[in-house]
C-alpha cells in the first residue's frame, strides 16, 4: 500500500538530493528509517574495515558496535603493564570509515565485567558533547547513538565521562578515530581525486606509569589501586611512554606495515591528548591534511607534519623507493626513548637516479 | 707453558692478597676467601664469524668465516655477580650499575658499559690477586661452545643493484630473532651449564668483549683491501652478537636503528694466567702499597 504521506516523502527525498547538498538538509525519523542500513565490522589498528574512496548510491546508515574492555595491557618490552581501557579490546580503537551525509549508528557495550561507567565522544558529531552526555553506560548497560556524518576529515573519539575521569580514561588507551570521506572521495588543491592503495591507522597514546622508589614502573592490581598514583605522574604532564598501536615496537618486526615501490598509502594519526608531528625518515607527505579535514587543500611535499593533540591527521605518500622506513614521532626522544616508532617494509626495485651510494665507506685516501 | 710454573705465579700472587688485607681495604677479606669461579676453556679450533661490518666489491658482505685456533685460557663460570660489582662501586672503583636496585638475590650485574667492565676487572685484579680482563670476542666464542651465536644474519643472496634487499632480509632476520620472552634478570645458573660447565651463555644478558668493531673492505677474491677499526664501539656476545659504544649500558630499539637490540648488557672476565699479566698486577699492587693509595 503507498500512503500519500509516503508519496509526499518519496518527492520530497527525490529534490532534495537534487537540488540541495546533503549537509543543507534535515531528514526526519521516517526518511532516516527509509535509508539503507549497513552493518560493519571493526578491525584492530594499525588496519581499517574495508570501504570504498567515493560512495556507492546515496547516503546510508552505517552501524557499529564497540565493546568497551577494561583490562592490563603490556606496554613496552620490559613488560611493564598499563591497567588499560579500551574500545573494542584495543588501543587505539578501531577506525571507523562512512561517508559525508552518512549517519553513524554506534552501539556502546558496557558488560558487566567491567567496573566504571563510560561513555563517547565524537568530535566529528554536533551536540551533546559529541555524544557523551547520551551515551553514558554503566557496567552491565548498553546504548545507541545515531549523530549524521556532516563534515568531512578525520576525527578523534574519546572516552569523556566526568572530571578527572576524562584525561585519566583518555591515557589509559580510550580514544580512536572515525574518517568521513567526502562522497566523490579525497581531492588535490585542484580538485582532481586522489586515491589510496592502502590505508593505516596509527594512534598514538602518552602513558603516565607510577614508580616505585627503586625507580620501577609500578604494577596494580586493578584500575581503582593505579589511579591516585597515576593521577599524579599525569599532573607532571611527562610521560613515561609514548607509543604507537598501544605499545613500544607494537608497529615494529613482525607487525612492520608493509607496501610496495608505486604503492600509495594513506597514513591517519591520531592524538587524543597531545601534540605531535609525525614524520616519514626517507619518505614524505605528498599530500598531507594536518588538521584532517577534507574540506581544505592538502599541503604538499611536507617533511614533518603537525597533529593537534585531540586531533586526528591524514598523510598521503607514494612509496618511490624500497626499503625500511621508520616512521616516528620526531621529537625523536620520544621515538627512540619513549617508544613513538613504527616501520614500514617496502619491497620493490631500487631508484639509482633518487639515489645511490657513489663510494662505500672506505679509509680516507692519504696522498 | 708448564703448569707448574702458572702454579708457583698463582701462588705468589695470591700471597700478595695477604698485605692489601693487612692495609685495611676490608673487602678484599671476602673477595679473597670467595674468588670466582673458573673454569678452563682448553685450546680449540674454531669456525669463527668475524666480527664487524664487511664490504666486498663495494656491496655489504656476510661477515667470512675463518678458521681461529683459540689458546687455553681460564673463565669465570658465572657472569660477574652484582653483589661483586657493588663492592667495586663501594670502592669508588666501579661507577654504579643503571640496573635498579637488586633484591640481594645472586643475579649477574646488568646495566653495565664496556668501560665499567674494564674498570671492574682492574679492581677486581687488585682485590684478589689474579689479573683478570674481558674476554676476547674469540674466547668469547669458545667458552660459549655450542651455545655460541654469533651473527645471527645469512648469506644470503643480495641484490648489488638494490641495497633495499639486504636491508629488508636483514630487518625480517632480526626480527624472527626473538629475543628471551622474560626479560626479568634471573639469579645466576637459570640458563644452565653449557657443554663447557659454564653457566647463562645465552640467557637475557648479553657479554661485553674487548674485540673492537671493525669495517673491512674485501676484494673480490675475499683479500682484505683496507680495515678500520673503531674501538669506540666493542662486540657483545650472547644470543646474537651485537655491537655496541662503549658507554652505552642499556641497548634500545627505535628511531632509526631497527635492529633488535641486547636485552640487558653483562659481562664475565678471563682469569690472565700468563707471567707477563701476573708481574705486571704484582708491579701495580706493589705500586699501591708504596704509595699508600
Amino acid at each position: 500500500m503507498f500512503t500519500r504521506r509516503q508519496a509526499l516523502m518519496g518527492a520530497a527525498a527525490a529534490a532534495m538530493l537534487a537540488a540541495m547538498p546533503p549537509m543543507a538538509a534535515f531528514a526526519n525519523e521516517t526518511e532516516i528509517a527509509a535509508l539503507p542500513r549497513e552493518q560493519v565490522a571493526l578491525v584492530a589498528p594499525p588496519f581499517v574495515h574495508a570501504h570504498s574512496q567515493v560512495a556507492q548510491g546515496g547516503p546510508k546508515v552505517v552501524e557499529f558496535t564497540m565493546t568497551i574492555e577494561e583490562k592490563p595491557v603490556v606496554i613496552d618490552d620490559e613488560g611493564t603493564v598499563l591497567q588499560g581501557m579500551t574500545f573494542d579490546g584495543s588501543i587505539p580503537g578501531p577506525m571507523m570509515v562512512v561517508h559525508e551525509g552518512d549517519y553513524v549508528e554506534l552501539t556502546l557495550v558496557n558488560p558487566g565485567s567491567n567496573s566504571m561507567p563510560h561513555n563517547i565522544d565524537f568530535h566529528a558529531a554536533t551536540g551533546a558533547l559529541g555524544g557523551g552526555a547520551l551515551t553514558l553506560v554503566n557496567p552491565g548497560e548498553q546504548v545507541k547513538l545515531r549523530f549524521k556524518a556532516t563534515r568531512t576529515g578525520t576525527f578523534v573519539y574519546h572516552c569523556a565521562p566526568e572530571g578527572p575521569m576524562i584525561p585519566w580514561h583518555v591515557v589509559s588507551g580510550m580514544s580512536g578515530t572515525i574518517m568521513i570521506l567526502p562522497r566523490d572521495g579525497l581531492k588535490n588543491e585542484k580538485g582532481e581525486p586522489l586515491t589510496y592503495d592502502k590505508v593505516f591507522y596509527v594512534g598514538e597514546n602518552d602513558f603516565y606509569i607510577p614508580r616505585d622508589e627503586d625507580g620501577n614502573f609500578k604494577a596494580y592490581e586493578n584500575h581503582g589501586e593505579s589511579y591516585a598514583d597515576t593521577l599524579e605522574v599525569m599532573k607532571g604532564l611527562v610521560p613515561t611512554h609514548v607509543v604507537f598501536n598501544g605499545a613500544k615496537g607494537a608497529l615494529t618486526g613482525d607487525n612492520a606495515m608493509k607496501a610496495r615501490v608505486g604503492e600509495t598509502v594513506l597514513i591517519v594519526h591520531s592524538q587524543a591528548n597531545r601534540d605531535t608531528r609525525p614524520h616519514l625518515i626517507g619518505g614524505h607527505g605528498d599530500y598531507v591534511w594536518e588538521e584532517g579535514k577534507f574540506a581544505n587543500p592538502p599541503a604538499k611535499d611536507l617533511e614533518t607534519w603537525f597533529i593537534r593533540g585531540g586531533s586526528a591527521g591524514a598523510a598521503l605518500y607514494t612509496f618511490l623507493q624500497p626499503g625500511v622506513y621508520a616512521y616516528v614521532n620526531h621529537n625523536l626522544i620520544e621515538a627512540v626513548e619513549l617508544g613513538a616508532t613504527a616501520h614500514f617494509l617496502v619491497e620493490g626495485d631500487w631508484n639509482d637516479d633518487l639515489m645511490k651510494q657513489v663510494e662505500a665507506p672506505g679509509p680516507i685516501p692519504t696522498h | 707453558m708448564p703448569h707448574h710454573l702458572i702454579d708457583a705465579l698463582v701462588g705468589a700472587a695470591a700471597a700478595l692478597v695477604l698485605p692489601a688485607t693487612a692495609a685495611g681495604i676490608a673487602h678484599n677479606v671476602t673477595l679473597a676467601s670467595d674468588i670466582a669461579a673458573t673454569v678452563e676453556v682448553r685450546t680449540v679450533s674454531l669456525e669463527f664469524p668475524v666480527p664487524g661490518e664487511f664490504l666486498k666489491d663495494a656491496i655489504p658482505a656476510a661477515s667470512p668465516v675463518e678458521k681461529v685456533n683459540v689458546g687455553g685460557f681460564r673463565i669465570m663460570k658465572q657472569q660477574v655477580g652484582a653483589a661483586a660489582y657493588a663492592l667495586c662501586v663501594s670502592d669508588s672503583a666501579c661507577e654504579p650499575a643503571d640496573s635498579a636496585g637488586h633484591t640481594g638475590e645472586d643475579v649477574p650485574v646488568t646495566g653495565v658499559n664496556y668501560r665499567d667492565a674494564v674498570a671492574f676487572a682492574e679492581w677486581y685484579s687488585r682485590a684478589t690477586g689474579y689479573p683478570w680482563r674481558l674476554p676476547t670476542a674469540e674466547e668469547a666464542a669458545a667458552a660459549a661452545g655450542e651455545r655460541f651465536a654469533g651473527d645471527a644474519f645469512s648469506a644470503a643472496a643480495d641484490d648489488p643493484a638494490n641495497p633495499a634487499v639486504a636491508w629488508l632480509r636483514r630487518y625480517r632476520e632480526e626480527a624472527a630473532a626473538k629475543r628471551p620472552a622474560d626479560p626479568a634478570i634471573k639469579v645466576r645458573g637459570y640458563y644452565g651449564v653449557n657443554a663447557n660447565g659454564i653457566e647463562d651463555f645465552g640467557g637475557n644478558v648479553w657479554e661485553w668483549t674487548s674485540t673492537c668493531y671493525s669495517r673491512t673492505t674485501l676484494a673480490k677474491d675475499g683479500a682484505v683491501e683496507s680495515r678500520t677499526d673503531n674501538c669506540g664501539v666493542r662486540v657483545l656476545e650472547g644470543l646474537h652478537r651485537a655491537y655496541m659504544s662503549g658507554f652505552v649500558r642499556d641497548g634500545k630499539s627505535g628511531g632509526c636503528s631497527v635492529g633488535t637490540p641486547p636485552q640487558h648488557l653483562g659481562f664475565r672476565l678471563v682469569r690472565d694466567d700468563s707471567p707477563l699479566a701476573h708481574a705486571r698486577l704484582a708491579a701495580v699492587r706493589a705500586w699501591e702499597r708504596a704509595t699508600g693509595s
